[in-house]
């Protein structure tokens, strides 16, 4: 069919509105990407000298010196890359299942898919006696067999996003009581390892671990672009993302499986950060409430988020390095609180 | 202007659950008119209509879409042929009226290549038959019931469908929205040539809208045609268990059902005051 000539006015009016969006869109991202430089650059010269961190990056673009090898290049520019690449994995990731599955409780790590390598990983830790690679490729194990289970169990003629979630809290008590059961029957000096890899810390990571879990960002980027594409059919129900030609339930499988695979890449290295998944793409919904998926904003809230974490765990108490994840944690559960309080007066009102 | 696609249903059972909500049911949508389904509820006209937009894998017989079974169509070419409006789709937080009527391009778009001129222009086209260009910028959830249901209308116009069905598009719109939805619907089917199949509940709007009226009873037509020709006392009586008057629309002159039902030989007591 046709259309009739394109009237001109209706024409104006719709780029109009999509250039205040897009306007709006370059803006918070430039802030976002500008908070995460600040933060970054603030963790390599924080408690060194300034000095250390512009002699290094002198020498990497080769116009100066070098310096600074040890404390920049081995211990703090791996961490800050890592906490960027974990954060931005995270933020994806919890994007991508609050749409699927429309909740903004459905994340990966209230789901069950983070404890899950938490599970994963404490057996391999008090089970195995493993350490270092190992034990992530045990937590990414693990983070897959629960989701696909989650996924298994909520199926029935389709996966509903309320029965994922309802499987994924009760699947979240069933890892955290095998945790538990590990726990208490371990020797108290490995608990304390298996305790430190679950409450989730950036560590001091080698290149190495920084580089694969870029690599494989990158190798997933092109899906990610494409399913938030799909995303944006999604979220308008089923029935009327059908009536558009997307096949529903093959895209939520795809849209999952990526997520699960970015909170496991993510996990592995960095342990189960906690609630950066759930808190990410909220905050990036928040800031550009356009009713679009946001995965781009929300991977870079992400990569705020795990920093200034990581920062404040860092510095918050002098001497005392605090693992990351206790400050994701703290600030995640406020959120909660808030999100539970809000919710429902919201909901009367409208 | 002619719509060339024919959709048709052959055979066709649905069933939720194992339990069949229609059976062995032949029915084709006349190209170029306006067909409403209607029928007591649980009839299956709404799942009659899912069927036919592919929303659900037929149990048994199957669905035409110019001659070729539509499970064996690529959804998204489907899609551009077929546009369905569900009866309850979900408008996400914060979007506004562009960026939703922008989403019916959606079949029409891939990965990378997402938007371009032509796009726009059809998006522009969609808003000004649906009389929401003014609406463009505003958010979709703080529009009336009556504004958001032409929205939704502008999106699957959007998608450029020769063929639009709709699920009770009337529904939680008050009297005058309900008319303003089906003339815009009626213009769009004689404007555009759009063949339009939709589901509806009031007999008296279906009979005043439709150039083919079905009538459905157990998963079953029982009756279809011309609303003259189709409603009568004895049908409404029949699928309905109503009992009822059929006369003369005095503004159309189309049929016009008008119920007994028991309290009839009691008009309503005048209040003192």
């Amino acid at each position: 069919m046709t259309t009739t000539a394109p009237p001109a006015p209706a024409r104006e009016v719709l780029r109009t509105v999509r250039h205040a969006r897009r306007r709006r869109t370059v803006l918070v991202c430039t802030v976002l990407v500008a908070a995460v430089l600040a933060l970054a650059w603030l963790s390599l010269v924080w408690g060194g000298r300034t000095g250390d961190t512009l002699d290094y990056l002198a020498g990497l673009l080769g116009t100066g010196e070098g310096g600074g090898e040890f404390t920049i290049g081995r211990l703090r520019l791996p961490r800050v890359a890592l906490a960027v690449l974990v954060g931005a994995a995270l933020g994806i990731a919890g994007g991508i299942f609050q749409s699927v599955l429309g909740n903004p409780l459905a994340s990966p790590d209230i789901l069950g898919v983070s404890g899950g390598a938490s599970l994963a990983a404490a057996f391999a830790i008090l089970g195995l006696g493993l350490t270092g690679a190992a034990v992530g490729v045990a937590a990414f194990l693990g983070a897959t067999v629960v989701a696909a289970a989650i996924y298994l169990l909520a199926w029935r003629d389709g996966v509903t996003g309320f029965r994922f979630v309802l499987i994924g809290v009760a699947a979240a008590f069933v890892v955290n009581g095998g945790i538990g059961y590990l726990l208490t029957r371990a020797e108290v000096s490995d608990v304390r390892a298996a305790l430190v890899w679950m409450v989730g810390s950036i560590g001091t990571p080698r290149w190495g671990d920084v580089a694969v879990l870029a690599v494989a960002l990158l190798v997933l980027a092109p899906f990610v672009v494409g399913v938030s594409w799909q995303l944006r059919a999604l979220g308008l129900g089923d029935e009327a993302a059908a009536g558009l030609g997307v096949r529903v339930e093959r895209t939520r499988l795809l849209a999952l499986a990526l997520a699960v695979a970015l909170t496991a890449g993510a996990t592995a290295f960095a342990g189960p950060v906690a609630f950066v998944a759930f808190v990410s793409a909220p905050i990036a919904r928040r800031l550009l409430p356009t009713g679009g998926t946001v995965l781009g904003p929300a991977a870079l809230v992400g990569a705020v988020v795990v920093l200034a974490a990581e920062l404040v765990a860092t510095h918050l108490v002098p001497s005392l390095e605090v693992p990351v994840g206790i400050v994701t944690g703290a600030v995640g559960a406020a959120y909660l609180l808030w999100l539970l309080a809000t919710t429902d007066r919201r909901e009367a009102t409208s | 202007m002619t719509a060339e696609h024919d959709l048709r249903a052959v055979g066709l059972s649905l069933a939720y659950d194992g339990r069949e909500v229609v059976t062995g049911l032949d029915l084709a949508l006349p190209p170029g008119a306006v067909t409403v389904i209607v029928g007591p509820n649980g009839c299956g006209k709404s799942t009659l209509l899912r069927g036919l937009a592919r929303l659900l894998r037929p149990v048994g017989g199957t669905v035409l879409l110019d001659g070729t079974p539509l499970h064996t169509l690529a959804s998204r070419d489907v899609a551009r042929t077929v546009g369905i409006l569900p009866q309850s789709p979900t408008a996400p937080e914060g979007i506004t009226v562009a960026d939703l009527v922008g989403r019916g391009r959606h079949p029409h778009q891939g990965w990378f290549r997402q938007w371009d001129a032509a796009d726009d222009g059809v998006v522009a086209a969609a808003l000004e038959a649906t009389g929401t260009v003014e609406l463009a910028g505003r958010r979709v959830d703080e529009l009336s019931g009556g504004q958001r249901q032409r929205v939704w209308i502008a999106m699957a116009l959007a998608q450029d469908p020769d063929i639009l069905l709709l699920d009770e598009p009337t529904t939680f719109l008050d009297v005058t929205h309900q008319l303003e939805v089906l003339d815009l619907l009626a213009d769009l089917n004689r404007e555009r040539g759009t063949t339009v199949a939709m589901v509806l509940h009031d007999l008296n709007l279906a009979a005043r809208y439709a150039d083919h009226l079905v009538v459905m009873r157990d998963g079953e037509i029982t009756a279809l045609g011309h609303p003259s020709d189709v409603l009568t006392a004895e049908l409404v009586a029949d699928a309905f268990a109503l009992r009822a008057r059929v006369v003369a629309d005095p503004v159309t002159g189309s049929p016009m059902v008008v119920p007994i039902g028991r309290s009839a030989s009691r008009p309503p007591t005048r209040l003192p005051g």
